[in-house]
Order: structure tokens, then sequence, then C-alpha cells
């Protein structure tokens, strides 16, 4: 396997967990609804996912309850946002809390376990092939299902009726609900795939990506997720752009952190000079790079105002309270 | 059955008060399903979380020294809210006020007199101040959503902090302990009652706060126009408010207070920069401002109850052996049932039954059956 192939697959067990927890998020935002919990729904997945998998022995039977804990996470804050019409930011932000509490409170007792991991596929003659073997067809399940999700909620919200249903919802919930259709409902089921979505990511955490269970073992991945939607604006493929995007800054920062420079030696006087630049940076520092990202890229795309404003959600985060 | 929501015409003067009453009472019943989950007895674990901590002297003082952190970053985070700025990134204005204030006992050692500790917290606030004005001159400037970058920069402050005191700050006699250098004694928030224990000014620089930040927003008119511009930017537009301005001075407010609250904790509580400092105080902040309904004075109480949610996580670990990671579940929850009942502030909340379909099948009623009876 060469180097770039080995970097190549990195970035993109980096990037799937982004890609599937702002999957979903896009939906519920397209449905006018802003869940600020995608942190603590992941954490949550992540924690019920590695339980499970520890206690079946299956992998697979941990990705499903983590998708399953996600979902039942999600229904809290659509109880409080959706029928109790509270302020959408502070019940994101409350379920994101009580997220970070309870999976550390469930997870002490996980903590320095080994873990079951999710293994790569294998398919006997094309997992072999050169160079594109490993990418295509011998990577981890859950790359796949982030993949095939993208494709589907691409499918679903631009050549569907129902997708169409979930936009108008999300543009205008008023005057869907003149036309019968039910909001709250609608938007029920958005938050429930959200959390589903965000139960997957943090699933592949726990099951693909390290496969023990840290406290907080996110580290700011379920924001990251929320600025990606901000930064697709609101499209399907954009979020999977920008996932890939964010997976490779984080695999950059952590191969440099990594790297030796003595290793380097055989390159070219520039070259050397430019990596032992880098290498004098002190690792907070290029830590902080996905962070820091973060904020740039949002600052790039909010800045064209009216690119933004033509496609955000046009009620979103707007509690609907039907008059009946 | 379903449940209907009724708009009330005014705002339920009964439930401003109870609610957050009512969300505690929630709370503390949910609290006791928790330890009966973990089995443990529900009434020992209780007492344990918030009557214990009630029942000793120098746990009064823990409580005052966790309750100051709290009030001052909530403080700061009400007018925030109130104008409808989503500051979430207390945390990180919290790191970089105690990382600010830190500087000047570490860079100028030989400075020992009465002036060294208000350059300190002046410096704290400082500090916290410039970075909540990252996210709010973002905002203001090119609309940048402020929930995302605000936290994104919390990550950004621990690391820094992380790496002062790995490296530069780190205090070469302490082995290979990251840590900087303790404070000399002219550096250090002075205790209240050192006799009794170790409670020290924060609380009454927290109090002083709340009390300030109550009367601004209560008696004057940049307080009318952190209000007008947080329910109606289009009407405080009309009233020659700037949203710009108030989104700045709303972040300035709080990032000054929580760096305030971050350079008291240093100098006063822990006594040296470390790599953690604060055990969430920046997020538990948050519920502490909606417990407090956004209200100063309210947030003075609110940030007593979080503080000793913090104390009884201590005493429940070691008096009945519960991890102290009930805390934050136990904060989250709060915030939770505050939300919950907020609810009841400005609706009517109804159990309808599947109406009008059902209506038939009911029985005839007195006045039906005295008119058609008996035909």
């Amino acid at each position: 396997m060469g180097m770039a192939e080995a970097i190549l697959l990195t970035i993109a067990t980096a990037a799937t967990p982004l890609l599937l927890a702002a999957i979903g998020e896009l939906v519920v935002e397209r449905s006018g609804v802003l869940n600020l919990g995608v942190e603590g729904m992941m954490l949550m997945g992540a924690v019920v996912a590695f339980g499970v998998a520890l206690a079946t022995g299956s992998a697979w039977i941990g990705v499903v309850a983590g998708a399953l804990a996600g979902m039942a996470f999600s229904l809290l804050f659509g109880v409080l946002a959706l029928t109790l019409v509270t302020n959408q930011v502070a019940t994101g932000l409350a379920l994101t809390l009580l997220g970070i509490g309870l999976s550390g409170m469930i997870g002490v007792a996980f903590v320095g376990q080994p873990g079951v991991k999710l293994e790569a596929i294998s398919i006997p003659g094309l997992t072999e092939l050169p160079l594109v073997g490993r990418l295509l067809f011998g990577q981890d399940p859950m790359f796949y299902i982030s993949i095939l999700l993208t494709a589907g909620v691409m499918w679903f919200l631009f050549r569907t009726r129902a997708g169409l249903t979930l936009r108008s919802v999300g543009d205008s919930h008023s005057s869907a609900h003149a036309l019968g259709i039910k909001v709250i409902a609608i938007r029920y089921m958005a938050v429930m795939f959200g959390g589903a979505c965000a139960g997957l990511a943090g699933a592949q955490l726990s099951l693909v990506y390290t496969t023990q269970w840290i406290e907080n073992m996110t580290a700011g991945r379920g924001w990251i997720a929320l600025a990606l939607v901000v930064f697709a604006s609101w499209r399907p493929w954009r979020v999977l752009a920008g996932a890939y995007l964010f997976g490779a800054i984080t695999i950059a920062q952590l191969h440099i952190q990594a790297t030796n420079l003595a290793d380097l030696a055989g390159l070219p006087g520039p070259l050397y000079w430019l990596a032992g630049a880098v290498k004098s940076v002190p690792s907070q520092f290029l830590s902080a790079l996905p962070y820091l990202a973060t904020v740039v890229v949002l600052v790039l795309i909010s800045r064209n105002r009216r690119l933004t404003m033509m496609n955000t959600p046009a009620s979103l985060g707007r509690p609907f309270v039907p008059d009946r | 059955m379903r449940l209907e929501l009724v708009k009330r015409p005014q705002q339920s003067v009964l439930f401003s008060a109870l609610s957050p009453f009512i969300a505690f009472a929630l709370m503390v019943v949910a609290g006791g399903l928790i330890f009966l989950a973990l089995g443990k007895d529900p009434v020992d674990g209780l007492y344990a979380y918030f009557i214990g901590p009630l029942t000793e002297v120098w746990s009064l003082h823990e409580l005052a020294i966790k309750a100051a952190p709290l009030i001052l970053i909530a403080v700061g985070l009400s007018v925030c809210f109130l104008s409808s700025n989503w500051n979430i990134g207390a945390e990180g204005q919290f790191t970089i006020g105690a990382i600010v204030g830190s500087a000047i006992p570490l860079y100028f050692p030989d400075l020992q007199n009465a002036a060294v500790l208000p350059m300190m917290l002046v410096c704290g606030a400082i500090g916290g101040a410039a970075w909540a004005a990252i996210p709010a001159i973002l905002k203001a400037r090119f609309n940048t959503n402020e929930i995302l970058t605000s936290l994104m920069l919390v990550y950004v402050a621990q690391l820094i902090l992380d790496w002062l005191v790995r490296g530069p700050w780190r205090d070469p006699a302490a082995m290979s302990f990251p840590q900087a250098p303790a404070f000399h004694s002219w550096a250090i928030v002075p205790e209240l009652m050192p006799m009794s224990g170790r409670a020290n000014w924060g609380i009454v620089f927290a109090v002083i706060a709340a009390i300030a930040v109550w009367f601004m927003l209560a008696r004057t008119l940049k307080g009318f126009e952190v209000k007008v511009i947080g329910q109606s930017p289009r009407a405080g537009r009309f009233g020659g408010f700037s949203t710009a301005r108030t989104i700045v001075f709303a972040f300035l407010v709080s990032g000054a207070l929580a760096g305030l609250a971050g350079i008291v904790e240093v100098s006063g509580a822990i006594g040296r920069l470390q790599p953690q400092i604060s055990p969430g105080y920046g997020f538990a902040a948050i519920i502490v401002a909606f417990l407090g309904r956004l209200n100063p004075l309210g947030i003075v109480a609110a940030g007593f109850v979080l503080a000793l949610s913090y104390l009884g996580g201590e005493a429940a670990q070691i008096e009945i052996g519960v991890t102290d990671k009930t805390v934050r579940a136990f904060q989250g929850m709060l915030l939770f049932f505050v939300l919950a009942c907020d609810t009841l502030i400005h609706y009517r909340v109804r159990l309808v039954r599947p109406a009008p379909a059902a209506a038939p099948a009911a029985g005839p009623t007195p006045a039906t059956e005295a008119a058609h009876g008996h035909g």
C-alpha cells in the first residue's frame, strides 16, 4: 500500500463522522429546525454503540444501537423545541450539555476497555486491485453508508415530492400549514433522522476511528458538522466536499505532528527548511487548525450576504405553533 | 389525546416566578430516578447532593468559591442572550482572561505591591473582552454565525493555555509537571474570612457585577437598547439603535466578566496556571443564566444552585460512590426542565381529546336530556 493511498484512507476515516453528522443536520435544517445538539447526540451514539458492541460482541449491533440512541436522544429535543416551542438555540445547547453529561456517566465503566472494531470490507479480486482497490472496495462499512446517505439525501430532497414538502416546511411553515401539510410531524421526522445520523457518526468514532471510549471523544466534531452545513449553504454535495476538506486538515496536522524531522533529511534544501519551519510550530497550534479553519470558512461564506440569505431555509430556527 | 398550546395574552406572572422552582423540583425527582437506576438509595443520594454540602461551614465557603465564576459569567451572558447574541464561548473567554491576567505576575515577578492584583483583574477582563470581540466583530461586520465561532474559539483558547503551561510558562522547579509557577502573595485574591474557610473576594465581585448589570438593564437607556434589539432588531433600528453596536457591546461586557471570572479563579481558588482551570464553568453558566431567567439578581441565586450541584457531585462520589460525571448530567437535565417550564409562561398547555370527530360519541348532556328526553 502506497503512502498516498494510506493518507487518502485516513482522510476518509476522519471525514466520515463529519459527513454523517452534517448530512443529518442538513435535513433537519432544511425542515426549518436548528438543532445545536449534534455534539450531544454524537456522544450518546458513541457511548451506546461502544457499550452494546462490547456486550454483544457484534460491532454491527453496536452501529444500530448507536443510531437508535441518537434518534431517541433527538426526540428529547423534538418534544421541547417542536411540541413545547422552546427556544431552539437554547434547547439544542441543553441537548449537547446533557449528552456530554449522560455519555460521561454511562461511559465510566468503558474507560480503558478495548472495544470491538467494525472491520473493513474485503471483496476478493477487487480489494487487491492496485491504487484504487482499497479506496473503493476495502474501506469500513461506515464509509459506504455515509456516501450512500449523502446520495440518498440529495435524491430525496431534490427529486421526490416528500423532499419538496420538507423543503417547503423549512422555507415557510405557515404556507405549508395552510396547504394542509403536517408541519410538526414532518419536523419530528427530520429531527429523528438527524439524530440517527449523529448517532451513526458517534458509532463510527467509537467503533472505527478509535475503537475505544474516551470521555468527550467527539472533541467538537458535532460543532464542526454544524458549521459544515452553513459552509455548504445547505447543499448535500457541498457537505461532502466540506467534510473531506476538514478531514484532510485534521489528517495533515496529525501527520505533521507525527513526522520526525530527521526522517526528512533527504528532502531538497528549501523543502527541508520549510518542513523545519512547520515542525517548529508548537503542536497545540497544529491541533487548533481544524477549529481555526472552521472560523475562517464561516467568515468567507457569510461575507457574501446575498448568497447566504438566498440559501438559508427561511423558517430556520423559528418556532411554529399551529393556529388550528 | 395531544398537547395543545394556547398563547397567553400576557406573560403569566405566576409562572414567571415559579418556573425556576418547578424546574429544580423536577430535576430533583429525575435525579432520584437516576440514583435508583444506579442502584443507590435516592434519599441518601439527594441528601449528599443537595443538603449535605450546606451543613458545614467550610463547604459553604467552597460553595461561594464555585458560585463566583458561575455568577460573573452568567451575568454577562444575560446581556448577550437578552440582545439575541448567542455567546456560547464563555469558557474560552474565561481561559484567555486567566492567561492575560496571569501574565502580570509571571512577567513582572519583582513587582510586589498592592497594585499587582488590580492590574491582574483589569488585564483579565481585557483579555476576556478581546477574545469575545472576535466573534462579535465577525458577526457585526460579516454576519458570521456567532454560535459557531465563539464555540470554536473555546478549543483554541484551551490549546493556547495548554501550550503556555507546557512551554514558555512552565515552572522549571515543578519537575515535569505542566504548570506555571505559583503566584506570589500580592497576586492572590484575598480570602474574606480566612479563619473559617477559603472563600475569597470573587463572590463579592460577582454580586457587585450582578447589581451593576441589573441596574444597567433595568434603569438605563443602554439596557433598553439591549432588550429592544434582542426582541425586535427592526424596531430597534427605527428607534435609532445600531444592531452592530449592540452586538459588540454585549459581547464585550460578557467577555470582560468571563475574563474577570477566569483571573479570579486562577489567582484565588487555584493559585497558579495549569492545563485544567475550569470544570466547565463557561458552559454551566449558560444554565445559570437561564435558571435565573436572564435577570442578574435571579442569576445570583441560580449561581449558588449550580455551585451546589458541583459540590454535591464531589460529595456524592465520596459518600455514596457514584461517579462525579453525574454532575453534568444533572446540570443538563436542569436546563431542559427550565426551558420546558418557560413554555408555561407564554402558553397555556392543554390536553385535547381528538376533538370534533369524537364529540357525537359522548353521552347526552343533562340539558339535551331535558329537552328531548322521554320522547
